[in-house]
């Protein structure tokens, strides 16, 4: 039988990623670019008898996504720039209660209401720091709709799997045009479920490290009682301002990421085993990119692409393998520098990292992206 | 036989944070009571918090407990109960966290009318960081930032449920301990969002700044100002002159919001 094909939005194709994970709560709150995630939720989850809320503000929003999860249902929310700063709060209480979710945050012009219908990708800063205190941190940035809808099923199984917050940040322009897309098939892709507990509920402990970096979580309304805050606490939930305890546990967060950085990390590498010139790119401006570097190569230029596809963690190790080789990088990005720096901090020196930066609510075209390759030494 | 209140406290959870003379205690008393007339099962129900010194209750009591951020529990809550509408949902907090910072989760969680409580212990101050005015805080009241008196006005917590579309309204004093439980049986056994706000005492941070002697002159004021309702239909304008109206303030049937979206997803669904 031949495949479902469709010509699909980003932002519907995000909302039909969440639908084939098992997403069966979405609280949100409208906002442009990113609406027609909540829209298409609205109208589908009823059908498969899950909940859709809008709330009275963003944070209602956030705070509604992690009860619903709490109570079971995988949970969804979308958002855009000031959105996301006002769900930072609450992000982080994901983060140290650590409940999984999903966050569609679609990159618009910044800061404050700034460009609200032209893209940008001066979000991705953040999606690490945004929220306040050490705390770990995934953000996939997909290229196409058809990733946009594949990385969203697996950044709700990165969300069940870790227990923590998802991120997935299209820019406006990923998020907003409309290509054709293949529906994956019952089945055919993994779909991952927190971990139950096993244990009786009279023993259960919410964080009980003795089950790993990832403790078993119950659902509210399964037969086990337990207590959940954002102070930071104990394996059984209650709070404690013990020094050796609160190291632990702060490390702990951050360690079942960061130390599954294999897991999680995503990129492609496009002609990137002989370039001397490596542009590293995400979304919408890695398709420019990768216009520029099959240009180059005819005239000469032995460019390549390594594009991004998780943004944290960041795949630091690579680039710095990378860059013994590499005679230069070159990160176009819709911000100021944001990858810049990072690209720069991991190639520790071995390579010169030229920037190419708009934030004039325009897309960067190849042009720009060659003639930048032409200044690499 | 006396009550046993061990039944619905968490082992080993013991002694509580609250300064000798707070009146949460008596709240929490009067909540597990109402618990217990109502025969809802512990696993059955979440209790839900803010930030603050009457959210630090639902980690005391054994059911699913959940202490949020400052001002949030109702949006907490109501993902929760969104989620699993089987579930008995309790919120409790103080004037600060409910009306000032989670005013705005407050006014829509009346509005939607969903089937939760909401228990909200007005102590008039924000006790926790020590003393700051609320939105709950008298005209010309001292708070450790209004050293001059405080020069706003403050809400009236019932009314504004009332007004925002909330379908009991009730409220009680700490002092009235034996009322509590039934205010708060009679809000839960209500379907809809039910509100009910006790009027508390803060000795450490309030009642010493404005001229309170003692615990004992706190809980005689609490005692002196109520009016139950029955009371003041007989009294004129001038008696209920700084009185305040105990019992239940309010209640109407309207459709319950969990209700409602059973609707649309049969609607939903048959339009499949």
């Amino acid at each position: 039988m031949a495949k479902k094909v469709a010509f699909l939005q980003g932002n519907e194709a995000a909302a039909q990623g969440a639908l084939y994970a098992g997403c069966k709560f979405f609280a949100g709150y409208p906002i442009t670019p990113s609406t027609e995630v909540a829209e298409v939720m609205s109208v589908e989850l009823p059908k498969v008898g899950g909940k859709f809320i809008q709330m009275e503000d963003e944070i209602g929003a956030m705070a509604a996504l992690i009860g619903g999860s709490l109570a079971g249902s995988k949970a969804l929310t979308s958002t855009s720039g000031p959105g996301l700063s006002l769900k930072q709060e609450l992000i982080g209480y994901a983060c140290i209660a650590e409940v999984p979710c999903v966050i569609v945050n679609v990159m618009r012009g910044g800061p404050s209401t700034g460009m609200p219908t032209g893209p940008s990708q001066s979000d991705i800063m953040s999606a690490k720091w945004g929220t306040h205190g050490d705390h770990p941190a995934i953000c996939l940035v997909p290229a196409s709709v058809q990733e946009l809808y594949e990385e969203t099923i697996r950044a709700f199984n990165l969300a069940e799997k870790y227990r923590t917050p998802v991120m997935i940040m299209p820019d406006e322009i990923v998020a907003h045009m409309r290509e054709r897309i293949v529906f994956a098939e019952p089945g055919e892709i993994e779909v991952i479920d927190r971990t139950a507990p096993t244990v009786e509920p009279s023993k259960y402990k919410p964080y009980d490290t003795s089950f790993g970096d990832v403790p078993p979580l119950a659902a509210f309304g399964s037969g086990y009682k337990f207590h959940v805050t954002g102070l930071n606490k104990l394996p059984d939930g209650f709070p404690t301002t013990k020094a050796e305890y609160v190291q632990a546990e702060e490390e702990r967060q951050v360690r079942k990421v960061e130390g599954n950085a294999a897991d999680i990390m995503k990129w492609e590498e496009y002609l990137c085993d002989d370039a001397d010139i490596i542009v590293v790119a995400f979304g919408s401006t890695s398709r420019s990119a990768r216009f520029a570097v099959d240009e180059a190569r005819k005239q000469g230029i032995k460019a390549g692409l390594f594009r991004l596809i998780t943004f944290w963690p960041f795949p630091e190790a690579r680039l710095l393998e990378l860059s013994k080789k590499a005679k230069g990088f070159i990160t176009p990005e819709m911000n100021l520098g944001m990858s810049h720096g990072v690209v720069k901090a991991a190639v520790e020196g071995n390579a010169p990292v030229l920037g190419i930066f708009r934030v004039d609510g325009e897309p960067i075209n190849p042009g720009q992206i060659i003639d930048k390759m032409k200044e690499v030494k | 036989m006396s009550f046993d209140y061990d039944k619905y406290i968490r082992p080993g959870k013991l002694p509580h944070i609250w300064c000798p003379g707070c009146g949460h205690g008596i709240v929490m008393k009067g909540l597990i009571r109402a618990i217990d007339a109502c025969g809802l099962k512990k696993e059955e129900t979440a209790i839900v918090s803010g930030i603050g010194c009457a959210s630090r209750l639902p980690g005391y009591m054994d059911c699913c407990t959940l202490h949020t951020a400052h001002g949030r529990a109702a949006a907490f809550a109501t993902g929760v109960k969104m989620a699993r509408p089987e579930m008995n949902v309790i919120l409790v907090g103080g004037d600060g966290d409910g009306t000032a910072i989670g005013g705005n989760h407050f006014i829509h969680a009346c509005r939607r009318n969903i089937n939760m409580t909401y228990i909200i212990l007005n102590n008039k101050i924000y006790g926790m960081t020590g003393g700051q005015f609320s939105p709950a805080t008298p005209t010309g009241a001292k708070a450790s930032t209004t050293p001059y008196g405080n020069p706003d006005p403050a809400f009236d917590i019932a009314k504004l449920a009332i007004g925002a579309g909330a379908t009991f309204v009730a409220r009680g004093t700490a002092f009235h301990a034996n009322q509590i439980d039934k205010l708060i049986t009679e809000a839960i056994q209500h379907k809809g969002f039910s509100v009910v706000e006790i009027l508390d005492d803060c000795p450490t941070t309030y009642g010493r700044r404005n001229k309170f002697k003692s615990v004992v002159e706190m809980m005689n004021h609490l005692k002196d100002i109520a009016v139950p309702v029955k009371a003041a239909e007989k009294m004129s304008p001038e008696q209920l002159q700084g009185k305040v109206l105990t019992g239940v303030l309010h209640k109407e049937e309207k459709p319950e919001y969990t209700e409602q979206y059973a609707q649309v997803i049969e609607r939903a669904q048959a339009a499949k």
